[in-house]
């Protein structure tokens, strides 16, 4: 019978088969584990008189608490005993680290791809909803709560239903300046906050095969925001070289590795999407299907509670608001692919005088790499703040926060009331565009840069 | 996990759609590493003024004494933090009536034997008119009743349903099938 991926992932994966009265029992191949959703799951081991079952596939690493300023100075004592926690637990149970100077210490989810431990056919799972992420490699990902991360850490598995699943096929050829992001805010707009429960969503179509990795996992890592349990893109040769260029040209992708959703596979709900006619997206809400084109005027019936809180007026344009804060980062966009554009837009120009712009590389290695090809001169000279890595202001634990009132356009994925700091507001939006809302001091569109700036 | 099987109480209507985890529990109180204590920071940001003081408005300062929440769709949208349940309960909320959870919150409310119950959208609606109301909850038989008396059938998860009523851990599921674990690690090894 014809298979999708997902269907195939899951049956290779199935330890004891879903029952009527439970669900099925699923091997995880890898564990990724961070210092906000780990401590308790250590704790309950540690009572249960229970160890880790297969340290080698997990990976630690210490990124929402941990400060991105270059002093690296601890926002208060409980983020740096959150780290501390980490470090211990991982070390007594010889489970392998990042910390803060380890080389390649990043965002969970932008270091699991980089260091070649995220790959095709695989299970993978972290407390932490992003891991839909690792989706991009063909692999079946999503993020668990704390009680499950126990369980992993005990068993290496997971109980779990069947979801449902739901193929997006985007069709069509983005205009330049239209990114990965601005077709994530579009899908999640089209399908609703909740529009995905239930459902693995396999993003497939021409749009989806020429992004890169980089692309892909911005898509994936957003699936989430439209309530999905996971996103996924099948495997091909973008993926398979991204690979050998993280683990050495010899590395073979095992015949397992290279499935993909069989011609006739049934999905349980289908998309189509041409994105041709796509521009870039920005929200204007407090959830991240409330975007808009960025040349579009807030809708008349837009949900008054959102209005209010952002201090928008229904009818009002977006482009010309005033911002006071422009967020580069997070697991969305924080990697060398997002930095590259947002240094694009840069180049030669100046940040607006009353605007702070933070730059926050996804990892240890993306820092490096936008180094060595000078983009971190680029963002001085415009006047923005290049930091250490780490989650930053996507999620404001660790010092990196909003004033309240403060408005800010941000690359990450949650424009939630307070996402970044108590009173903050926020509109969500791709690496050029922010670049673009930087130099203007304002929403502005990144196609008609010299004519807002 | 107390083994539940029925609950009454009082039930207030908070009937926001797409209540995130972040304003049940925002991020800045996730510092801890221990599930104690998280109710004093259950909704934070609605429940309190900049200033510290407490919002009068906002439903759980007026039915200080809810136990129950009926709430709009997709509650617990956002992030996989356990945090967010466990500040429920710290709080004192046991039941939760929506009409479409997000997935991994209910997962974890359920686990956590914060009963969160899926409701048709005209039923939840009628039952979150009647707010603030006493309500009753039988797990066994799956059913909730306000102070009308009219009864409301609901199906739990049969697996989450069995772990409620016999204050069951599906850790030790999982670690009863560690044989089953055993070999599918040889043969996938
Ligand atoms: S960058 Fe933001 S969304 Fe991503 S893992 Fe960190 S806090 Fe979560």
């Amino acid at each position: 019978m014809s298979q999708t991926l997902f269907d195939k992932i899951w049956e290779r994966h199935v330890v004891v088969p879903e029952k009527d009265d439970h669900p099925a029992v699923i091997y995880i191949d890898l564990h990724l584990i961070h210092e906000v959703t780990s401590p308790q799951a250590f704790t309950a081991l540690k009572e249960n008189n229970l160890t880790v079952r297969c340290p080698q596939k997990t990976l630690g690493t210490a990124d929402h608490s941990i400060p991105t300023n270059p002093t690296r100075q601890f926002a208060d004592q409980q983020a740096a005993d959150q780290v501390s926690r980490l470090l211990e637990n991982c070390r007594e149970h010889g489970i392998r680290c990042l910390d803060l100077n380890d080389p390649a210490q990043g965002i969970v989810h932008v270091v699991g791809p980089e260091l070649g431990y995220t790959q095709p056919g695989m299970t993978i799972v972290c407390g932490d909803s992003h891991t839909s992420t690792h989706g991009a490699f063909g692999a079946l990902a999503f993020g668990i709560g704390t009680s499950e991360v126990t369980g992993v850490l005990a068993t290496q598995c997971l109980l779990q239903r069947k979801p449902k699943t739901l193929s997006i096929t985007l069709e069509g050829t983005l205009a330049p300046l239209v990114t990965a992001k601005d077709v994530a805010l579009h899908v999640i707009a089209k399908l609703g906050a909740g529009g995905g429960a239930g459902f693995v969503i396999e993003f497939r179509g021409e749009v989806v095969r020429g992004f890169s990795m980089e692309s892909r996992m911005t898509l994936c890592n957003m699936s989430i925001e439209a309530g999905a349990r996971a996103g996924m893109v099948a495997p091909d040769d973008v993926t398979f070289a991204y690979l050998r260029s993280k683990l050495g040209e010899d590395w073979q992708p095992q015949s397992w590795q290279r499935e993909t959703s069989d011609p006739k596979a049934r999905f349980d709900r289908e998309v189509f999407l041409d994105v041709s006619e796509l521009t870039p997206v920005i929200t204007y809400g407090t959830s991240p299907d409330q975007s808009l084109p960025i040349h579009a005027n807030i809708p008349s019936d837009a949900a008054s509670r959102c209005l209010d809180y952002m201090g928008f007026e229904s009818g009002g344009s977006l482009t010309g608001i005033k911002v006071d804060v422009v967020f580069v980062g997070s697991c969305t966009n924080g990697r060398i692919e997002d930095l590259r554009l947002a240094a694009k837009i840069l180049e030669g120009k100046k940040v607006a005088a009353h605007t702070r712009m933070l730059i926050v590389p996804g990892s240890g290695a993306v820092k490096r790499a936008a180094e060595a090809e000078g983009l971190d001169r680029v963002f001085m000279e415009a006047g923005a703040e290049w930091r250490e890595p780490g989650c930053s202001m996507c999620i404001a634990m660790n010092g990196d926060q909003l004033q309240p009132g403060q408005l800010a356009v941000s690359t990450s994925n949650r424009n939630f009331e307070g996402r970044q700091g108590p009173g903050g507001r926020t509109m969500l939006a791709s690496p050029a565009t922010a670049a673009a809302c930087a130099v203007a001091g304002a929403v502005a569109d990144p196609r008609f840069l010299e004519v807002t700036a | 996990m107390k083994p539940i099987r029925m609950f009454q109480g009082m039930a207030a209507a908070l009937m926001r759609s797409d209540v995130d985890t972040d304003q049940i529990i925002p991020a800045r109180f996730l510092k801890v590493t221990t599930k104690d204590g998280l109710g004093r920071h259950l909704f934070s940001d609605w429940r309190y003024h900049a200033d510290g003081s407490p919002d009068p408005e906002f439903v759980l300062n007026k039915n200080p004494e809810a136990t129950a929440l009926v709430v709009g769709d997709n509650f617990g949208c956002g992030s996989s933090r356990e945090h967010a349940p466990w500040a429920l309960l710290d709080y004192g909320i046991r039941v939760l009536i929506g009409s479409g959870f997000a997935d991994i919150f209910r997962s974890n409310a359920l686990r956590n034997g914060l009963v969160a119950i899926n409701l048709a959208i005209e039923e939840r609606d009628r039952l979150a008119a009647l707010c603030p109301d006493e309500i009753s909850v039988n797990v066994f038989d799956q059913y909730v009743r306000f102070g009308d008396g009219k009864s409301t059938t609901f199906q739990l998860e049969p697996f989450a349903r069995h772990c409620l009523l016999h204050g069951m851990n599906s850790l030790d599921f999982l670690i009863s099938h560690s044989k089953a674990i055993d070999f599918y690690e040889e043969v996938h090894s």
